[in-house]
């Protein structure tokens, strides 16, 4: 009997033995990766945030020229009624570092529907006659949301939408 | 009385621990005002736990009544805005306490050898802090509030691959809303107690290394005093001229550090024309602003903060004594100094061509002051010797320069 304790490795396969160990503090450590998952998405939006996805707006109040801002996810939504010289400068340019062409940014000419939301750092831009100014980090945008100067990387983005009729449109689906 | 102090002691070291770390620990003779003002950090932290808890007694974590229940604190609870000003303050006094408690261990050359944990788990707290005070500043839920939240979860966009994910994930929702209030309320309420913790392992640390002096020679037994009553009589009266400065502000101008904005409910929809971060993050601010590129912004702003941690290593100079014996030292600190000033007064103006071109010269000036400093360290090193220096200071300097050179 005592012999038995003194070898207590005689014969024992100690590669296996570490192996065994390694094992286990692995399944160990993914157990605990797996209890933090429900505590992680628990911080992402829940299904009531989800739910606001689409938005129906009347456009018939907007005078051309005029701008109006509409909450769609609780963020706002820029809607500009373009005049015809607006429509005709920006289809003449491309805009700054991000260039795109006007007609790829609206469906129809005369509106101009883009998400207010600076794509810097998620400051909402005020208008100008020429466009918009962040009053955060003094990023331009033109009247077809094209980015011109400052830190802003994109142009402002686009919602999905899609006109329901002449004076509706549903934001949140294209 | 002595009965019970035995009884415990027996039972739990009472009498040694207060022996060991306060009655007997000792303490350089020499430490001027400047080594008080980690004692009035650890004040003003317990200042804002005991305010804190008191106004999370009123206060409602709701983007509905958030607004409406700071209103309720200052007109409606009994001293609640007392309690509420001393806490608005005191956010303001702990980022000063704390600067310039920085200040002198970057002037001092106190980060250096042995004491590079001591001044990593400060950078730690620093970190703590400055997550803590952001996340406060959203809870009164006013323009500032909220822009402010805003713009700073959208860092987190320059995160490679998944970042709009994660700041979705940090706000619960698409854009800063009732999700992000409450969680920050919840991080806010813990975060302090964090901060308690990592004040203990602080406190460990500099009673492992003993604190530095301003001669920056190792003291022998006799020029070293106990903490008690010595130390405490000197740090309660640093508290003295803190608290006049402190509540002169709370009564008088309580509303200095509160921006005029942040009395507008938030509002999604409308940035305000002008937003600022609180004072003690302008610096910060205005070196994100002078990158033109969104993630290269991030991550100057990121370094600026955490390069302190590098300093240890950075300062390769094995003279002591930190500026008071290294004139071009001394002066690359008032250079900084001066530099930071300016800065933040960058951060605090909008982006104008004068101002913008300033911000940028003072963005390079910040980080060639740490990157140019190795070998400014290293040449100031052999002038200073060739110099001249008191007997001691000189002997620990040849003293270091001979062990690094015997390793090598």
């Amino acid at each position: 009997m005592t012999e038995n304790i003194i070898d207590e490795n005689d014969g024992a396969d100690l590669s296996r033995r570490d192996f065994l160990g390694t094992v286990t503090a692995g399944g160990a450590a993914a157990g605990v990766a797996a209890a933090c998952v429900p505590f992680v998405s628990s911080m992402n939006p829940s299904s009531d945030v989800l739910a606001k996805a689409t938005t129906e707006i009347d456009i018939s109040g907007i005078a051309p020229g005029e701008e109006k801002t509409f909450p769609w996810q609780g963020k706002p939504v820029f809607v500009v009624h373009r005049t015809p010289d607006e429509i005709k400068a920006m289809e003449s340019a491309q805009g700054g570092k991000d260039p795109e062409a006007d007609a790829k940014r609206v469906q129809k000419p005369e509106w101009l529907v883009v998400i207010g939301i600076c794509t810097h750092l998620g400051c909402v831009p005020n208008k100008t006659a020429t466009g918009w100014l962040c009053p955060c980090h003094g990023s331009v945008y033109d009247n077809s949301g094209r980015i011109i100067s400052g830190p802003a990387p994109r142009n402002l983005d686009l919602p999905p939408y899609h006109f329901v009729s002449e004076n509706k449109i549903l934001i949140g689906k294209a | 009385m002595n009965k019970m102090i035995n009884w415990i002691d027996a039972r739990f070291p009472l009498t040694f621990f207060i022996k060991h770390e306060l009655t007997d620990y000792p303490t350089p003779r020499n430490l001027s005002y400047w080594w008080g003002f980690g004692f009035l950090a650890g004040f003003v932290l317990v200042i804002q736990i005991v305010t804190g808890i008191f106004l999370a007694m009123h206060y409602k974590p709701d983007s509905n009544l958030a607004f409406d229940s700071i209103q309720h604190i200052m007109r409606e609870v009994n001293y609640g805005w007392l309690i509420r000003y001393l806490h608005s303050t005191g956010a303001s006094a702990f980022f000063a306490v704390i600067y310039t408690h920085m200040a002198r261990t970057l002037y001092y050359g106190s980060y250096r050898r042995p004491r590079e944990l001591l001044w990593w788990t400060g950078q730690g707290l620093l970190l703590l802090l400055m997550a803590t005070a952001f996340m406060g500043y959203l809870l009164p839920w006013g323009q500032m509030s909220y822009w402010g939240a805003q713009v700073i979860t959208s860092l987190f966009k320059a995160t490679p691959v998944y970042g709009d994910e994660i700041v979705t994930w940090l706000r619960g929702g698409f854009t800063v809303d009732d999700p992000t209030l409450t969680r920050f309320f919840a991080l806010h309420y813990l975060f302090p107690f964090i901060i308690f913790g990592a004040v203990v392992i602080h406190l460990v640390a500099l009673h492992t290394v003993r604190s530095s002096n301003p001669s920056g020679i190792n003291l022998a037994d006799k020029d070293n005093i106990p903490f008690h009553p010595y130390f405490t009589i000197k740090d309660l009266f640093g508290l003295g001229i803190f608290m006049i400065v402190y509540l002169l502000i709370v009564f008088f101008k309580p509303d200095l550090f509160i921006e005029a904005a942040n009395n507008i409910p938030a509002n999604p929809m409308q940035t305000p024309a002008h937003i600022v971060p609180e004072w003690y993050f302008l610096p910060f601010y205005a070196i994100l602003r002078s990158v033109p590129d969104l993630a290269g912004g991030v991550v100057a702003m990121g370094i600026s903060v955490m390069i302190f941690a590098a300093m240890p290593y950075l300062d390769r100079s094995r003279i002591t004594g930190g500026a008071r014996y290294r004139p071009v030292y001394r002066a690359m600190f008032y250079i900084f100094l001066i530099d930071i000033f300016v800065l933040g007064y960058v951060g605090a103006h909008p982006p104008s061509g004068t101002l913008k071109m300033v911000g940028e010269i003072c963005t390079t000036i910040y980080f060639l002051t740490f990157l140019l400093l190795p070998l400014i360290s290293r040449w100031e090193e052999k002038f200073v010797l060739a110099r001249g220096l008191p007997p001691a200071v000189e002997a620990m300097a040849r003293k270091e320069i001979a062990e690094a050179e015997g390793n090598a």
